[in-house]
């Protein structure tokens, strides 16, 4: 396998940052998935789309707008209406969905190169998120599982729970180490570590 | 103003792009009818009061609505998918309403 560079590099610094006199209160990484692949439905064609994820990845989707989950090596949510993001650790995702999501049930986009997923975690992980997004983070309303679409000014977003404390942030290659810097800034106050 | 996406939930108006008037309607394309054409590029009802709309939720789930709003209040009193063949899964369940 062939390492992938990150987009992050030159300002991935690993170690403690910021106000973490009393501790670190939030955890950032790059999860580097392996395959990040977009799934789109034709109308009508969405219960059969749902049902090649399961064969492909082994998660049955619940249902309902934005929801989704994740079993630590692969996620799935729902983004938009009869459209998925499924990321894998392992490579060879596309391949695998282009197998098993015939032209008459939808398409398959393989973003592995074109996006880069940050996760950030711990106690203050909702509260710097709601410094960036103008959604409501609370369990209720955005629970563990389930994927957001949504804008930080214009770098497009794509937010999955897979904690409680823990989400999954989807940017454009292109932009993600402005976001990054941005992210890194706005956890500065309250101590992160970057891992 | 928020806007109530029906697959996202309750957004900030910065999500969405306005598209334009809902009340038009577009001539075929090889209409030679100048008068439909003049019609649908700009007559316009300019109505103070609910009016028509056609917003798309670009910094979200993309999909395009149509918007109810109330131009003196900016009330939004119903958005629907302008495609009406989203499976139900396109909808989010009556619990998770604000
Ligand atoms: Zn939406």
């Amino acid at each position: 396998m062939v390492e992938r560079q990150s987009p992050l590099e030159p300002e991935f610094h690993v170690g403690s940052h910021g106000n973490f006199e009393h501790g670190v209160e939030i955890l950032l990484t790059e999860t580097r998935p392996g395959s990040i692949v977009q799934l789109a439905a034709w109308p009508g064609e969405e219960k059969k789309l749902i049902a090649a994820i399961r064969t492909v990845v082994g998660l049955a989707l619940p249902d309902g707008a934005g929801g989704g989950m994740s079993d630590g090596a692969k996620s799935v949510f729902g983004f938009a209406p009869g459209k998925f993001t499924v990321a894998d650790e392992a490579e060879g995702l596309a391949a695998a969905f282009a197998k098993a999501v015939t032209p008459d049930i939808g398409t398959v986009t393989d973003l592995s190169h074109g996006r880069t997923a940050i996760r950030i975690a711990g106690p203050k992980a909702e509260w710097v998120l709601a410094k960036f997004f103008a959604i409501d983070f609370a369990l209720p309303a955005f629970p563990v599982g389930a994927g957001r679409s949504t804008v930080h000014h214009d770098v497009f977003a794509q937010i999955h729970r897979t904690g409680t404390d823990q989400f999954d942030l989807y940017v454009f290659r292109s932009f993600a180490r402005s976001f990054w810097k941005a992210l890194c800034h706005a956890c500065e106050e309250v101590g992160y570590e970057v891992q | 103003m928020l806007i109530t996406c029906p697959y996202c939930g309750p957004r900030d108006v910065i999500e969405f792009t306005y598209q334009g008037d809902g009340n038009r309607e577009r001539p075929e394309p090889a209409s030679q009818n100048f008068e439909a054409w003049n019609a649908y590029v700009y007559d316009r009802l300019n109505p103070a009061g609910d009016h028509n709309e056609i917003w798309q939720h670009s910094g979200g789930c993309r999909a395009h609505l149509r918007v109810v709003r109330n131009t003196l209040t900016h009330e939004i009193s119903s958005v629907a998918f302008v495609r009406g063949d989203h499976g139900s899964g396109a909808r989010r369940k009556a619990e998770d309403k604000p």
